[in-house]
């Protein structure tokens, strides 16, 4: 499964995601099942609410942490999130 | 155990015991179904008293506080607490993931609607079988029709669909033609659940225990399916575990990840554990979820190693599988400190084949004892 970089991405209704303060992360939350988030993982799925398509979403990151050439790893980490039905895009 | 709430345990006594993450509440013991392999205890009819809306909120806040987060309305049937859309609200206020598992049996389509607004995450249906016949035998109540049209509305309000099915052997045999059901109904996630045998499925084990022949052979059909539906359903598929050499990981250790509260308020690290002898289980009435956690016997009983006897205790497998199950262990060899009878390093592992030809036994001869429904005529007869 690839990201196709026209069209925006958003976070699927069919999970949550959701700070847990006891666990001092970001963490999906599933019918039965639990995934905790990195740090920048959460980010990343933060920026998933349906406006952004990748590029836009590799900008603001990148804009937001001061950096450059994250295209690569947010691309491989949306692709994960794309198979395992945590975002979706049309 | 303290017996004050105001008791503050002291963070030696909290060292190395993880929170639970994992909260079962069984509801009610109340059900109008009548599975033959229902978990329940068998004699939950000696259990009537239920805890109250303000007695379940607060170990829902208590639970909470200490990091549980997925959260399972369960039973019996949960849908017989008439306070159930009020539970489904404190749950989502206090940031649970909650989900309701449930026979479907009065479930209406204004009541998914209602639980919806409550906040209710997922909704967890259980089939018995691919067909009316099988299933309303099984459940012992005519509900094949209502399940579906249940699976179909819980689609159509926006939650993520879980159809559950117990296998055993009056329906292994239905193994793809259930595979294609919950396809056709659009299920997100399918669990096929085969039969634990603890309960009321310990009581039929000699009629629900297949063949392994007939294990294999549906294993391999719903594998290969898994396959077929990648990216559409997921397949949640619990291992058979008297086919296994190695015994499951119950409960991923105990006391450290699942609390489970019988409708009476009785706290157990599994929901089979009240089974065992002298638990003498604390009750959310007279403890915090805290204190019952962290300082009770019962919840300190079996965590860590220092319990085990050989071969557990010098095993090198033993932080993989715990040991196995406690309760598997005592209802299968008397003990419950022995290893899970299913490891294959067990003195006791011959109970297990004789377990297996005995079922096979059962299935071949004559005159078949008949399954015994979960009911309370049958649960009083037999405690």
């Amino acid at each position: 499964m690839t990201i196709n970089p026209d069209q925006t991405i958003k976070f699927s209704p069919l999970h949550r995601l959701q700070w847990e303060e006891a666990q001092q992360k970001d963490v999906i939350l599933y019918p039965e099942g639990m995934v905790e988030l990195n740090q920048s993982s959460a980010e990343i799925l933060k920026c998933c609410d349906g406006t952004r398509n990748l590029a836009q979403i590799v900008s603001d990151l990148e804009r937001k942490f001061a950096t450059t050439g994250l295209t690569n790893d947010i691309t491989a980490f949306l692709e994960v999130a794309l198979k395992n039905g945590w975002i979706q895009q049309n | 155990m303290a017996g004050s709430n105001k008791t503050n345990p002291t963070t030696a006594l909290r060292t190395g015991i993880t929170p639970p993450r994992w909260l079962l509440a069984e509801l009610t013991y109340a059900c109008p179904l009548q599975c033959p392999y229902c978990a329940n205890p068998i004699d939950y009819t000696k259990y009537q008293s239920e805890l109250d809306t303000e007695d379940w909120k607060r170990v829902l806040t208590q639970a909470r506080k200490m990091g549980a987060v997925q959260l399972g309305f369960s039973g019996g049937e949960p849908l017989t607490r008439k306070d159930l859309p009020e539970l489904v609200k404190h749950a989502r206020d206090l940031g649970y993931y909650s989900n309701l598992i449930t026979s479907g049996y009065g479930l209406t389509e204004e009541k998914i609607a209602q639980l919806k607004d409550a906040g209710l995450d997922h909704i967890q249906v259980s089939i018995q079988a691919s067909t009316q016949e099988l299933n309303d035998h099984i459940a012992g109540t005519e509900s094949f029709q209502h399940k579906k049209d249940v699976a179909h509305l819980v689609k159509k309000h926006g939650y993520p669909m879980v159809l559950c099915v117990v296998i055993h052997r009056e329906n292994i045999h239905q193994m793809p033609q259930i595979l294609e059901m919950a396809e056709e109904l659009g299920a997100d996630y399918l669990e096929l659940a085969n039969t634990q045998y603890y309960g009321w499925a310990h009581a039929n084990r000699d009629l629900l225990l297949p063949t392994k022949e007939q294990f294999e052979q549906a294993e391999q059909i719903a594998q290969a399916f898994k396959e077929k539906v990648a990216g559409k359903m997921k397949i949640y598929y619990v291992v058979p575990d008297f086919y296994e050499d190695r015994p499951k990981a119950c409960m991923n250790g105990w006391g450290t990840t699942f609390l489970t509260i019988a409708p009476d308020g009785v706290a157990l690290p599994c929901h089979s554990a009240r089974e065992l002898p002298g638990m003498d289980c604390p009750n959310v009435k007279d403890y915090s979820i805290e204190q019952i956690w962290y300082e009770s016997l019962t919840f300190n009983f079996f965590r860590g190693f220092e319990w085990m006897k050989e071969p557990c205790s010098s095993c090198d497998e033993k932080e993989k599988d715990f040991g196995g199950c406690r309760c598997q262990a005592y209802l299968l060899s008397g003990d419950m400190y022995a290893a899970d009878p299913v490891c294959s390093k067990s003195p006791n592992h011959h109970v297990i084949q004789e377990a297996i030809d005995s079922a096979k036994a059962s299935a071949l001869a004559d005159n078949e004892k008949p399954l015994i429904f979960r009911n309370s005529k049958n649960s009083r007869l037999l405690s």
